[in-house]
C-alpha cells in the first residue's frame, strides 16, 4: 500500500484510535488498582443522555456543547452514585448499576422522542462510533503532512483526541507521587497530607474527560475495553506501577493498530469485500491480548494474598 | 389511551407484550435479589453483554444452513451459549489470575460486546438482507412480537420462577454466609453457578423485550428497591418480584399507548421511579425517615440539655433550645422557667445524678452501658433499684448555721 492511499484513508483513523486507546488506558491503570474499573463502563453509558441533551439544547451536532453535555452527565452520574450509596446504604456495585442503566435508558428514550433523522446521532453510533469515517480527504500522500492547507482539513477529532491524551498524561505526570501513594495506601497518603478524596475525584474526572473525548470519535465499546483490558493485561506482566503503565500503553497501541488493520483488511485477506467494525475489532484484539497475558503472563497469579481476597 | 393499555384493551400485540413483560419483570426482580444479596449485581452486566456474539453466530449458522436466521429459539440458544462462555471466562479470570472481579466483569463485557459488534457488521456486509431485527436485541423491540415469541418468554419466565422456588433456601444461605453454607455441606460454587444460570436464563428471555443493554437494570433496580422496605430476605424477594412486575407492566402499557416510546427504556425508567420513591419515602431506611429521625433526636438532645441548664441555673443562649423550651411550655418568653419547667428540670437533674451513681457502681455495669444522656432511667432499672439509688443520694440536709 502506498502513501497516496494510506495517508488520506487510514492514517487519521489509525492515529485517533491509538490516541483514544492510550488516553483511556493510562487512567485505567489507576482505576483498576483502586478496584474502580467499572467506572469506565458507567461513564461510557451515561455519556449518551448528556450528548442527547446537548443536541436538544443546541439543535446541532457541534463538538463543544456535546463534550460539555457528556462531561456534565458523567459528573451527574458520579454524584448520583455517591448519593445513592450514602443515602440508601447500598453497595457501590448495585448503586452504579441503578444509575448508569437508568441514565442510559433516559438517553435512549430522549433520542427516540426527538427527530434526529437529519443528523447522524443514534444509539448504534454511540455504541460503535465511526472510526472508519474519520478520513482526511485533503491529503494526497505523505507530503501532505507538511502542507498547511491540507492539514487544515484534518478531522477535528484528531487534535481533540491528542489534547485529551496530553491532558491525561500531564495529570498523571504531575500527580504521579500522590496518585501512586494514595492508590496503594490511602491511610499513609492521608498522613502525608495528600487530599485523598479530592485526588480520587480528580482521577475519575480525568477518566471521564478521556472517555468523553474518545467516545466522540470511536464509540463507547473502545472506551470500556481500553479502560480495562490493557491495564489488566499489563497487571499480569509486571509488579511495578511504572512497568504496568508502560505495558498498558504498549498493549493499547497494539490493540488499536492491529484491530484497525484487521478490521480494514482482514476480511479482504479472507476473500470478503467489506470491512468490519474497527471499534469492535479493537476491543476484540485487546481481549485476545488479555487472554494471552492471563494464560502466560509472568505475574499472572495472585501471590502473597490469601485465597479469595 | 393509557388506561386502555393498562386494562389490556389495546389489541393483541400490546396485550402479548404487556403480559410477557410483566412475567419477565417478576422473574428478573426475583432472580436479581439473590444476585444483589450476594453483592455480585454487576456480574449480570457482563452476562448480558456477552450474549451478543452468540446471537450473531446463531444467526449466521442458521442463515448458512438455509433456515430462517431470525428463529427466536435458535437465537436465544446461541445467546445462552455465549453468555455461558462469558461467565466461564469471568470465573476463570477471577479464580486463576490476580484480577479482581470488577476488572474481570469489565473485560468480559467489553470484549464480548466488541466481538459481537464485529459479527453484526459481518452480518450487515454479507448482504443477507434479512438481518433487520438483530439490532433489536441491543435495545429490545416488541413491535413485531409473535404469539410464539410471547410463549417462549412466558415459559422461560415461569420456569425461572419455579427453579428459584426450589433453590431459594440454599441460595439465601450462600448469599448471607457462604462459609456457614459450606460447613453445612452445601456446594457453594455449584449454587453460585445455579444462581448465575438463572441470571443467564432471565437475560436471554429478556433480550427480546428490553434488550441486552438494559436487562441489567431489571435485575438490579427492583432488588435494590425492595431492600428499602424490609429486613427479611424472603420479603425482599417477593417485593422485588412485585416491583419488577409493576414496572414492566406499566412500562409496557405506556409504550403501547404513546408513539416513539420504546419498551425497554420506559420499563427501566418506571423501575427507577419506584426506586426513587423507595429511596425517599421508605420507612426506616428511606431518606425522609432518616431526616425525621435526625430531627427527633436533635429535639430530644436540645430539650434535655435545656432542662439540665434550667435546673443548675445556667443561662441558655442556644436559640433552638430556647424555642423548644418555650414551645413545650417549660419556659416563659422572658427566660424564666414555668412551674412545669422547674419540676421537669429537677427531675432531669435527679435522673442525671442517679445515672452518675449507676455508672460508678460496678454491679450496675450492664445498665450503665446503656447510658447515652437521653435514655430515661426508668426504662433501664426497676423501681426497687431506683429507690435504692435514691437512698444513696439522700434527701435534703440541714446546714449548720
Amino acid at each position: 500500500m502506498n502513501g497516496e492511499e494510506f495517508v488520506p484513508l487510514s492514517l487519521t483513523p489509525l492515529l485517533i484510535g491509538v490516541f483514544a486507546a492510550v488516553a483511556c488506558a493510562l487512567p485505567g491503570n489507576f482505576l483498576l488498582l483502586r478496584k474502580q474499573a467499572l467506572i469506565g463502563d458507567a461513564i461510557s453509558h451515561v455519556v449518551l443522555p448528556g450528548i442527547v441533551v446537548a443536541f436538544l439544547l443546541t439543535g446541532a451536532i457541534t463538538a463543544l456543547p456535546m463534550m460539555l453535555g457528556a462531561a456534565g452527565a458523567a459528573i451527574v452520574a458520579v454524584v448520583m452514585i455517591e448519593a445513592i450509596r450514602r443515602l440508601g446504604k447500598i453497595e457501590p456495585g448495585a448503586a452504579m448499576g441503578v444509575v448508569f442503566t437508568t441514565m442510559f435508558a433516559g438517553g435512549v428514550l430522549l433520542l427516540e422522542q426527538t427527530d434526529t433523522s437529519t443528523v447522524h446521532l443514534d444509539v448504534e453510533h454511540a455504541l460503535y462510533g465511526n472510526l472508519e469515517s474519520l478520513i482526511w480527504l485533503d491529503a494526497t500522500g505523505w507530503s501532505s503532512l507538511w502542507d498547511i492547507e491540507a492539514l487544515a482539513g484534518l478531522p477535528a477529532e484528531l487534535p481533540r483526541m491528542l489534547f485529551a491524551l496530553i491532558g491525561v498524561a500531564l495529570f498523571i505526570a504531575v500527580f504521579w507521587r500522590a496518585l501512586k501513594i494514595s492508590t496503594f495506601d490511602e491511610g499513609f497518603a492521608r498522613t502525608q497530607g495528600i487530599r485523598v478524596e479530592a485526588l480520587g475525584m480528580a482521577l475519575v474526572i480525568t477518566a471521564a474527560v478521556a472517555a468523553v473525548a474518545a467516545f466522540d470519535a470511536v464509540g463507547s465499546i473502545i472506551v470500556i475495553a481500553m479502560f480495562i483490558c490493557p491495564p489488566a493485561a499489563a497487571r499480569m506482566m509486571t509488579n511495578t506501577l511504572e512497568g504496568q503503565l508502560g505495558w498498558s500503553v504498549l498493549f493499547a497501541v497494539t490493540s488499536a493498530v492491529m484491530g484497525y488493520v484487521l478490521a480494514g483488511y482482514g476480511p479482504l485477506w479472507l476473500g470478503a469485500y467489506d470491512a468490519v467494525s474497527a471499534a469492535g475489532m479493537i476491543a476484540t484484539v485487546s481481549g485476545v491480548i488479555l487472554a494471552l497475558a492471563a494464560k502466560f503472563g509472568p505475574c499472572r497469579s495472585r501471590t502473597g494474598a490469601p485465597a479469595g481476597a | 389511551m393509557l388506561l386502555d393499555a393498562l386494562l389490556l384493551q389495546l389489541g393483541y400485540n400490546a396485550t402479548l407484550v404487556a403480559i410477557g413483560a410483566t412475567l419477565l419483570g417478576i422473574s428478573a426482580g426475583v432472580t436479581g435479589t439473590f444476585l444483589f444479596l450476594r453483592k455480585r449485581a454487576l456480574v449480570s452486566d457482563a452476562v448480558s453483554h456477552a450474549t451478543l456474539p452468540g446471537v450473531c453466530i446463531a444467526f449466521l449458522l442458521m442463515a448458512a444452513f438455509g433456515g430462517d436466521g431470525r428463529n427466536l429459539i435458535g437465537l436465544l440458544l446461541g445467546s445462552a451459549v455465549s453468555a455461558g462462555v462469558g461467565l466461564w471466562c469471568l470465573n476463570w479470570l477471577t479464580r486463576n489470575t490476580r484480577l479482581a472481579e470488577d476488572a474481570a466483569i469489565g473485560a468480559v463485557l467489553s470484549v464480548f460486546f466488541g466481538f459481537g459488534v464485529v459479527l453484526l457488521t459481518v452480518i450487515q456486509t454479507l448482504g443477507v438482507g434479512r438481518q433487520a431485527g438483530l439490532e433489536g436485541f441491543l435495545l429490545g423491540s416488541t413491535a413485531g412480537m409473535l404469539w410464539a415469541d410471547a410463549m417462549i418468554i412466558a415459559g422461560g419466565g415461569a420456569a425461572t420462577l419455579v427453579l428459584i422456588m426450589l433453590l431459594r433456601r440454599p441460595m439465601t444461605l450462600v448469599a448471607f454466609d457462604p462459609e456457614y453454607a459450606a460447613a453445612r455441606g452445601l456446594n457453594v460454587s455449584r449454587i453460585d453457578m445455579a444462581m448465575m444460570g438463572l441470571v443467564m436464563a432471565v437475560t436471554v428471555v429478556g433480550l427480546k423485550i428490553v434488550g441486552l443493554i438494559l436487562i441489567v437494570a431489571l435485575l438490579i433496580i427492583p432488588a435494590v428497591t425492595a431492600r428499602f422496605w424490609t429486613e427479611r430476605s424472603d420479603r425482599v424477594v417477593l417485593l422485588a418480584g412485585l416491583a419488577g412486575g409493576i414496572a414492566a407492566y406499566i412500562g409496557a402499557a405506556i409504550s403501547a399507548s404513546a408513539p416513539n416510546v420504546p419498551t425497554g427504556p420506559i420499563i427501566v425508567l418506571m423501575a427507577f421511579a419506584l426506586f426513587a420513591l423507595s429511596l425517599l419515602f421508605a420507612p426506616n431506611r428511606g431518606v425522609l425517615a432518616a431526616v425525621l429521625r435526625h430531627l427527633r433526636f436533635q429535639r430530644r438532645v436540645h430539650l434535655r440539655q435545656g432542662l439540665l441548664a434550667l435546673a443548675t441555673g445556667q443561662p441558655i443562649y442556644e436559640k433552638m433550645t430556647l424555642r423548644l423550651l418555650q414551645k413545650s411550655g417549660l419556659m416563659r418568653a422572658d427566660g424564666v422557667a414555668t412551674e412545669d419547667g422547674v419540676a421537669r428540670a429537677a427531675k432531669a437533674l435527679r435522673d442525671e445524678k442517679r445515672w452518675e451513681i449507676v455508672r460508678a457502681d460496678q454491679s450496675h455495669e450492664a445498665a450503665a452501658a446503656l447510658y447515652d444522656g437521653l435514655r430515661a432511667i426508668e426504662t433501664v432499672l426497676t423501681p426497687d433499684q431506683i429507690t435504692d439509688i435514691d437512698a444513696r443520694i439522700g434527701g435534703p440536709k440541714g446546714v449548720a448555721s
